[in-house]
C-alpha cells in the first residue's frame, strides 16, 4: 500500500498543486515583487526598491490598526474560546436536543460576512436609537460590536471542534478519575483539557488567524468609522491600495508586512500549543 | 494491478478535466469576442465613417466591442437599455457595468487590470486625470470634442491633448417642496412671504428655525432631510457643500487650484451645516447610520420641506414608491452660507463627468467606443434618451434648443443659467487634492455632528490634510 501511494503520489497532488500554484504562489510572488514597484494597476509595474516600505510608517494609519487589530485579536480569542468550549461541554452531557442545539450554534457560521456585518448593524444601530447615537459615533461601539459579531459567528464552528475532541476522551479515563475521586473541575483541568489539546490547537490557530485577518465583517459593519479608529489591518491595506492613487505599491508593502506579521505569530502559537498536546 | 491501473487513469483524467476545464473558459472568452466581430460586419463601414477618430481604425475593416464603466447608480437601467439598443441597431456589443454607489475608483482600478477592461470610462476632473493620465488616448480629433460648446470645460493634459471631454453639465443646490413652503408662508406670522424673498442666509434662517418650531403645524419631521453622514455617502457634504467657501475663496485669491488652502470661509461652512443638522428629521447623534438614499426618501414622502442634492436627484425622488410630492413643486434655492453679496449667487454648476477613452484599449475598441458616445450625443434616437431619460443637459451643440431635458430638476437649473442676474458657482472641487481627503473631512464632519469633534479641529483637519494631501 506504501508503495502504491508513493507510486501515485504525483498524481493524485497533481490537480491539487496545479490550482495552488495558479490561484495561490504566482500570485503570491508577483505581489512580494510588486510591493517593491509604483505601479497604478498590476500590469504597469516600475520597479522603485523598499521606498513603499519606508512610507508605510509615514503616517500613523497601518500603526493603528494593527493596535487596534490586536487589542480585537486577543479579546475575540478568549471570549470565542471560552464559549464554545463551555458550549461544547454542555453540548456533550447527554441532554435531550443535543444535536438540534449543535445546529442550531453552527448556522451562524454559514452566513457571509458581508451579510453578518450589516445585519449587525442593522441591530446594533436599532439599540443604539434609544441612546440617539449610532455604531459610528464612537470607536467604542465599533469594537465591541465586532467581537460580538466575530463571537456570534465563530462560536459554533469551535464549539463543533471542542465537541469532536471531547467525545474523544475515552470513558476508562473519565471513570478512573471518577473512582480516584476526582470532582468536577479536576476533571475537565486535569483530565479533559489535556486530552482535548489538539482541538484547542486547532481552535486557536483557527480564531487567531480569522480575527487578525477579518475583512468582510469589518468593511460591513462599520468601514472604520469614526476616522478610520476602528479599521483593521485587512481594511487599512485595501483602503490604501484603493482609496488613493499612486499609493498602490504602499498598499502592497503593507500586505507583505502583514503576511510576516500573521505569519510569525501562527507559528509562534502553533509551536506553544503542539508541546502542549499529550500523546496517548 | 489492473485496479492500480484504472485508479491512476481515473485521477489522471480528473487532473485532465480538470486542467481542459480551465482552458474551455478561456476558448468561451475568446468566441464572445470572435462572435461579436461577425455581427457587426453589416454595419462596418457607417463604424469606421463614425468613428474617424483615434488610431483611424476602421482601415483594418474589424470592428471593436464598448465596455463602459458607468458611474451614476441611479442610472445604471437606462444605461443598460441604451446598451442594448445601440447593439440592436449597430450591431456593436455594448456592455455596461455599473459601480457601486462611492466605489468607481475602486472598481475601475480593478476592471482596468483586467483583460477585458472598460474601453470608456470617466474621470472626474484634472486630479481623476493625474490619477489615470497613463489610460487616457487623446480625444482633440473626435467630433465629440468639436460639438463641445465651451472647449475650456475638457480636461487637457500639459501636452495640449484632450483626455476628458464634459458629458453633462450639472447643479445642485437646496430642493425644497414648494407646496410645504406655500402652506408656511400661509401661516400667520411667517418670517416671509414667498421663496422671492429668501435670498439670503440669515433669511433662510429665520424661515428655517421657524418652520421647525412649528413643523407640526407643517406636517413634516424637520425642515431638512438627513444630513447622511454614513461613510460613503458623505459627499454631498464634503464634497458639494464644501465647494462654496472654497469657491469663494479661490475667487478671492483669483486661483483655481491651490496647495495650500486657508479655508478662510470656514465659519460659512458651519452657518450652514449647523442649520442642516439642527432642524432636521434626524437627532444629530444618528446621522452616522443615514445615507442618500435616506434622505431622498424623506423627501420624497413629503416629511421634509428641503434637501441638499443636485438635479440628478430628480429620478431618485421620482421612483421613490408612495412619492407625494408634484413635479411641479420641486424646486431650487441656491445654498446660501451667509457670504456678502449672495443675494445675486445661483446654484453651483458645472461637472465632474469626463468621457475618457482607455488608451491600451485595442485600436477597434477605442473607435467603437467614440463611435458609441457620438451616436448617444448626435442621432435622434440617443439624444432623445440622453434628455428625456438620462435627464442629462449635454454641453454639445448638436442639441437644438427643443432638446433639453424636461425634468423639474433640470428646467430649474436652466433657469438659474439663463437667468443673468445669478451668478453660479463653478465646479471647483474638481480640484480637491485626492479623496482621501474627501474621506477624512467627510468623517471629521460625523465626529463634529456627533459631538466628538469641535468645529475648530475639522477647521485644522481640513487645512492640514488638504496641504498634506496636495504636496504627496
Amino acid at each position: 500500500m506504501q508503495k502504491t501511494l508513493k507510486r501515485y503520489f504525483p498524481i493524485f497532488v497533481l490537480p491539487t498543486l496545479l490550482a495552488f500554484t495558479f490561484a495561490f504562489i504566482v500570485p503570491f510572488i508577483m505581489g512580494v515583487y510588486l510591493s517593491f514597484c509604483n505601479f497604478r494597476t498590476i500590469t504597469n509595474a516600475e520597479f522603485r526598491g523598499i521606498g513603499n516600505y519606508v512610507k508605510i510608517f509615514a503616517d500613523r494609519d497601518f500603526v493603528n490598526a494593527l493596535w487596534f487589530t490586536v487589542k480585537f485579536t486577543v479579546f475575540s480569542i478568549l471570549t470565542i474560546n471560552i464559549c464554545s468550549f463551555a458550549l461544547a461541554l454542555a453540548l456533550t452531557r447527554k441532554i435531550r436536543g443535543t444535536n438540534l442545539f449543535r445546529t442550531v450554534f453552527f448556522m451562524p457560521n454559514l452566513i457571509g460576512g458581508i451579510i453578518l456585518g450589516y445585519i449587525w448593524q442593522q441591530m446594533i444601530n436599532a439599540l443604539l436609537l434609544k441612546y440617539e447615537t449610532t455604531l459610528v459615533a464612537n470607536a467604542t461601539f465599533g469594537f465591541w460590536g465586532l467581537v460580538i459579531l466575530m463571537n456570534w459567528q465563530m462560536i459554533g464552528y469551535m464549539m463543533i471542534i471542542y465537541v469532536a475532541g471531547l467525545q474523544n476522551v475515552s470513558s476508562e479515563l473519565l471513570e478512573a478519575a471518577q473512582i480516584d475521586g476526582a470532582t468536577g473541575w479536576q476533571t475537565l483541568f486535569k483530565v479533559k483539557i489535556p486530552m482535548v489539546m489538539p482541538s484547542i490547537t486547532i481552535c486557536l490557530f483557527l480564531t487567531l488567524s480569522n480575527s487578525f485577518k477579518l475583512f468582510d465583517q469589518n468593511l460591513a459593519l462599520t468601514a472604520g468609522a469614526p476616522s478610520k479608529r476602528t479599521a483593521m489591518l485587512a481594511l487599512d491595506i485595501f483602503n490604501t491600495f484603493y482609496g488613493r492613487a499612486g499609493y498602490e505599491g504602499v498598499g502592497q508593502a503593507k500586505a507583505v508586512l502583514f503576511f510576516l506579521i500573521v505569519a510569525v505569530i501562527a507559528l509562534g502559537q502553533l509551536v506553544l500549543t503542539r508541546r502542549k498536546e499529550v500523546e496517548v | 494491478m489492473k485496479k492500480k491501473l484504472v485508479n491512476g487513469l481515473l485521477c489522471l483524467g480528473l487532473a485532465i478535466a480538470l486542467v481542459t476545464g480551465c482552458g474551455r473558459q478561456d476558448d468561451n472568452n475568446g468566441s464572445t469576442g470572435g462572435n461579436t466581430s461577425q455581427g457587426d460586419n453589416v454595419s462596418s463601414g457607417e463604424q469606421s465613417s463614425t468613428g474617424n477618430s483615434a488610431q483611424g481604425s476602421g482601415a483594418t475593416g474589424k470592428t471593436g466591442s464598448v465596455y463602459y464603466l458607468s458611474f451614476k447608480p441611479e442610472i445604471d437601467a437606462v444605461w443598460k437599455r441604451l446598451a442594448a439598443d445601440y447593439e440592436k441597431e449597430t450591431g456593436v456589443p455594448v456592455k455596461v457595468v455599473t459601480a457601486a454607489n462611492n466605489t468607481y475608483e475602486q472598481t475601475l482600478m480593478s476592471e482596468i487590470a483586467n483583460k477585458e477592461a472598460p474601453t470608456l470610462f470617466q474621470i472626474n476632473g484634472p486630479v481623476g486625470y493625474q490619477n489615470w493620465k497613463d489610460y487616457c488616448a487623446d480625444l482633440s480629433h473626435t467630433r465629440l470634442y468639436e460639438w463641445l460648446f465651451d472647449k475650456d470645460m475638457a480636461v487637457k493634459g500639459q501636452d495640449g491633448g484632450v483626455y476628458g471631454i464634459p458629458y453633462v453639465v450639472e447643479g445642485y443646490g437646496i430642493i425644497y417642496n414648494d407646496a410645504i413652503m406655500r402652506k408656511y408662508f400661509s401661516l400667520s406670522g411667517a418670517k416671509a412671504a414667498s421663496m422671492d424673498e429668501i435670498n439670503n442666509f440669515q433669511k433662510l434662517k429665520a424661515v428655517v428655525e421657524d418652520m421647525q418650531s412649528r413643523k407640526d403645524e407643517l406636517g413634516i419631521k424637520g425642515v431638512f432631510a438627513s444630513t447622511s453622514l454614513n461613510p460613503g455617502d458623505d459627499w454631498r457634504w464634503q464634497t458639494h457643500l464644501a465647494n462654496i467657501p472654497i469657491s469663494y475663496e479661490y475667487q478671492d485669491k483669483g486661483i483655481t487650484d491651490t496647495d495650500k488652502l486657508d479655508f478662510t470661509y470656514g465659519e460659512n461652512f458651519k452657518n450652514i451645516f449647523d442649520l442642516y443638522l439642527d432642524n432636521s428629521c434626524t437627532a444629530r447623534g444618528l446621522l452616522g447610520s443615514k445615507s442618500t438614499d435616506d434622505s431622498m426618501t424623506e423627501f420624497a414622502l413629503g416629511q421634509v420641506a428641503m434637501v441638499q442634492n443636485g438635479n440628478w436627484a430628480w429620478g431618485q425622488i421620482k421612483d421613490v414608491e408612495g412619492n407625494v410630492v408634484a413635479a411641479e413643486d420641486i424646486k431650487f434655492l441656491p445654498i446660501y452660507t451667509g457670504m456678502p453679496g449672495e443675494e445675486n449667487q445661483g446654484l453651483c454648476t458645472g461637472t465632474e463627468n469626463f468621457f475618457a477613452i482607455n488608451s491600451k484599449a485595442s485600436p477597434e475598441d477605442q473607435a467603437a467606443s467614440i463611435a458609441f458616445v457620438e451616436w448617444l450625443f448626435s442621432s435622434e434616437a440617443g439624444k432623445k434618451a440622453v434628455t428625456e431619460e438620462l435627464g442629462f443637459i449635454a454641453p454639445f451643440s448638436t442639441f437644438e434648443e427643443n432638446e433639453k431635458p424636461t425634468d423639474p430638476l433640470a428646467k430649474e437649473v436652466l433657469r438659474y443659467m439663463e437667468d443673468d442676474t445669478k451668478k453660479a458657482i463653478p465646479w471647483n472641487f474638481t480640484s480637491f487634492p485626492s479623496e482621501q481627503f474627501k474621506s477624512d473631512f467627510g468623517a471629521a464632519l460625523l465626529e463634529y455632528a456627533s459631538g466628538s469633534k469641535s468645529w475648530d479641529e475639522v477647521r485644522e483637519l481640513v487645512k492640514d490634510r488638504w496641504a498634506a494631501e496636495k504636496n504627496m
